[in-house]
């Protein structure tokens, strides 16, 4: 298994490389900046899904730069468009933990995302900080939601606060804070079923479980994490937004980047939302979840363009 | 929202000007072309798609005559729509069914797309139809999707093929052999998500096809991918060649535009689309209902039929009997306020409506108001809500009182129930209204009511009356 597991690995860095390799040329290859050059990094951006207006905006900006500062190396150009980029990506944010007793961390998101396996990888981080991690088994509607969170827990050396399939999550959660208090835990990760934005019942239930969070320990959720499949395009715009209102959102965990899409989306819920991408995900090893680092981020929308 | 503000509308503006123009210039369909695309694109169509959609539009725009009956916007937009459909279009909802049994049927996807789902439900929908399916669980590496399926299998009564974690194609060969020995005669094959660049996990789907021989090879996509949409179909197809796709996840707001770029780089029809998370949840594809829905220009088809899924019928016949009747009273109200909101958040359903985009633009739909008003009537007693004249101020006090508000609101409520049956009195004093249409007035009326019925049972009426202006 590990010697798959590495083989693929090196499969995927060889399939980044080349990307890498290839984009660098628009810049690169590019003698002078042009309209032609503008265009095409528009292309660019918006094939990296982060929407028509973000990317006008962008390139609009870069213009404006390029005449003012009269830059006329297109490498200058890159890097002032890197600049950009970053800088509405905002600073690196780590996790929030609680000043003393429990830590907890709900995370929420439409289905098929990859919220159990996000919170089996960021499970086994902690525990590989020495810290003692609890997880509640909040998918009670999936089928085998459960069973695969156990997996996970047993992985990473953590156990799982459970019930039946079809119970009231909120009572599941209600088990599990209890539980993360008498047994001292550090940190609850509160896994939930995944539910599209636009279903008022199961948006309503989230706020629910949230408020039972609150009410049992006073300063918590310490992070609502939301899971963004990087693969999704504008949508997810409305699935921050009403995933916000339903239950603060207070960071973003952008899983799949070790695919071909390059999530650019975040640069537009940038500019609306302001809620900080925390962590990415970028295989399905346990330690491939990472830190957001925006710089590194922003020079892989470029990077990762064009395919082939 | 911006993102959902309606492509007829942009166009519209676009074109107020040129009114009285007889033929559309090249520059104008320029100018209208940035519209399109710039729409297309936020539906989350891929931008190659695009290009190329937009050159063959821009052929048939110039020099079309523009209808006296349309605006040059929305002729632009009618050749828009009819394209879309014609691109998506042709689809029809049927699974290949090998001569000889059984038919092999394999879902390949990403992660998370929602191909055990989709699975379990394809198995449903082919057992209602007189099939006997057997699911077979391929996917090995993810942790309990072998028990998601065996559960889901469970709840349709549809038996699971499973051997544990050995290798997926040997499982694939193994069913096969099953399925022949116990008169199963069709093999839905649930194959674990991967990237379609993991050239190793690609390359084990074309054993696994080698070895089952599909008739169907079903790519599953989420309704809700971006750009990326265009790689992921042309890698599973370049791999495998696909005979379809699923849709999945399409009850979301999503504008979809995958969908158009996927069957744009595929050349493969649409199947079926995944509406929810329910077994019973795997619908027809309706290429002019998407086209609509990418286009944002409403999609009223979907909202009559979600009306009528979720209206009472029998509930909607005492409703017509009591307007007519002038006899409706708060309890009705309630009704109707909680039919109403079954159909999903009033925004989302305004939506669908052409043209309200704009109107709603800056208006938010409070959905805390209809709480109250439901709460405010609850608080009232039975006898109270058939005969609102009854309450008095102190009772105003109590209902407040007990439902959280203030006597303000409650008196607002009575105040509109009040108004609302005064103008229900005027329409019904008009010929043919306050019933259905062209009712005849009360006489036959045992044979008309079941006439109504029987209306009712075809599913051709929908029953969307909401008599009371907020």
């Amino acid at each position: 298994m590990a010697g798959l597991f590495s083989k693929l690995k090196e499969r995927l860095t060889k399939t980044r490389q080349g990307f890498v390799d290839k984009v660098g040329e628009i810049f690169s290859g590019a003698k002078k900046i042009d309209e032609d050059l503008y265009e095409e990094l528009e292309e660019v951006l918006i094939q990296a899904d982060v929407g028509v207006n973000t990317a006008l905006e962008l390139v609009e900006t870069l213009r404006k730069t390029a005449n003012e500062r009269k830059i006329s190396e297109p490498a200058v150009l890159q890097e002032v468009l890197k600049e950009q980029i970053t800088a509405m990506l905002g600073e690196e944010r780590a996790l929030q933990f609680a000043p003393a007793g429990p830590t907890v961390f709900l995370v929420v998101g439409v289905n098929g995302v990859g919220k159990t396996t996000t919170i089996g990888k960021l499970a086994s981080n902690l525990r590989a900080q020495g810290k003692k991690v609890l997880l509640a088994a909040g998918d009670t509607f999936r089928a085998a939601a459960i069973e695969q969170l156990e997996v996970w827990g047993a992985r990473a050396g953590a156990e799982v606060i459970k019930q039946g399939e079809g119970a009231d999550p909120a009572a599941v959660v209600f088990d599990a804070l209890r539980a993360a208090k008498s047994r001292h835990i550090d940190v609850l990760l509160i896994d939930t079923a995944g539910r599209l934005h636009n279903k008022v019942n199961l948006m309503n239930e989230l706020s629910k479980i949230k408020r039972v969070i609150e009410r049992e320990i006073p300063g918590a959720p310490h992070e609502v994490l939301l899971v963004l499949d990087a693969t999704t395009g504008q949508n997810a715009l409305q699935q921050v937004k009403i995933f916000q209102e339903a239950a603060d959102v207070t960071g973003i965990i952008l899983t799949k980047l070790d695919g071909t899409a390059k999530g650019g989306v975040i640069l537009g819920i940038q500019s609306e939302a302001k809620v900080p991408v925390k962590l990415i995900g970028i295989g399905e090893g346990i330690e491939d979840l990472k830190p957001f680092e925006p710089r590194e981020f922003a020079k892989a929308l470029f990077s990762l363009a064009e395919e082939g | 929202m911006a993102m959902f503000e309606g492509l007829s509308e942009k166009l519209q503006a676009t074109f107020k000007r040129l009114r009285g123009k007889g033929k559309l210039t090249e520059a104008d369909v320029n100018e209208a072309m940035r519209e399109v695309r710039v729409a297309l694109l936020e539906a989350d169509v891929s931008f190659k798609v695009v290009k190329d959609f937009i050159a063959r539009i821009k052929e048939r725009a110039v020099g079309q005559e523009v209808l006296e009956s349309l605006t040059p916007g929305q002729q632009v937009i009618k050749i828009v729509y009819e394209e879309m459909i014609n691109l998506m279009g042709g689809s029809e909802s049927k699974i290949q069914i090998a001569p000889k049994p059984p038919t092999v049927i394999m879902l390949v996807g990403l992660q998370g797309a929602g191909k055990t789902t989709q699975g379990a439900k394809l198995a449903n929908l082919l057992k209602k139809q007189g099939k006997r399916p057997l699911l077979v669980a391929c996917d090995i590496y993810r942790p309990a999707a072998i028990k998601q399926l065996e559960v889901l299998g469970e709840q349709i009564k549809v038996p699971v093929f499973s051997e544990g974690q050995i290798s997926p194609v040997k499982i694939a060969e193994d069913s096969l052999e099953w399925a022949k020995k116990n008169g199963n005669d069709v093999l839905i094959i649930d194959t674990a998500g991967r990237l379609h660049i993991n050239a190793e996990l690609m390359e084990e789907l074309t054993k696994i096809k080698e070895k089952v021989n599909p008739q169907e090879i079903l790519l599953v996509v989420d309704a809700m991918t971006g750009q990326d949409a265009v790689n992921v179909a042309e890698a599973f197809n370049n791999q495998l060649g696909l005979s379809g796709v699923i849709l999945a996840k399409l009850d979301g707001d999503t504008r979809g535009g995958a969908a158009l770029s996927v069957k744009a780089v595929t050349g493969c029809p649409i199947k079926f689309a995944g509406m929810g998370e329910k077994i019973d949840t795997l619908e027809v594809f309706h290429p002019d209902r998407m086209a609509s829905r990418i286009l944002g220009m409403g999609d009223v088809l979907t909202l009559i039929e979600k009306a009528q899924q979720n209206s009472d019928e029998k509930k909607a016949r005492e409703m017509e009997e009591k307007i007519r009747k002038q006899e409706l009273n708060l309890e009705d109200f309630l009704d109707q306020i909680k039919q109403l909101r079954k159909m999903g958040p009033l925004s989302s359903i305004l939506e669908m409506i052409p043209g309200m985009g704009k109107q709603l633009k800056d208006v938010q739909i409070d959905e805390k108001e209809f709480t109250k008003i439901e709460a405010i009537i609850c608080s009232m007693t039975p006898e109270e809500r058939r005969k609102p004249e009854l309450i008095k101020d102190s009772r105003k006090k109590r209902i407040a009182k007990g439902s959280g508000t203030t006597i303000q609101d409650v008196g607002k409520l009575l105040k509109q129930y009040e108004q609302t049956k005064k103008m229900l009195k005027q329409l019904s004093a008009l010929p043919g209204m306050g019933g259905g249409k062209g009712m005849p007035k009360a006489t036959g009326k045992s044979s008309k009511k079941g006439k109504k019925g029987k209306k009712g049972g075809q599913g051709k009426k929908p029953f969307l009356k909401f008599p009371f202006p907020f």
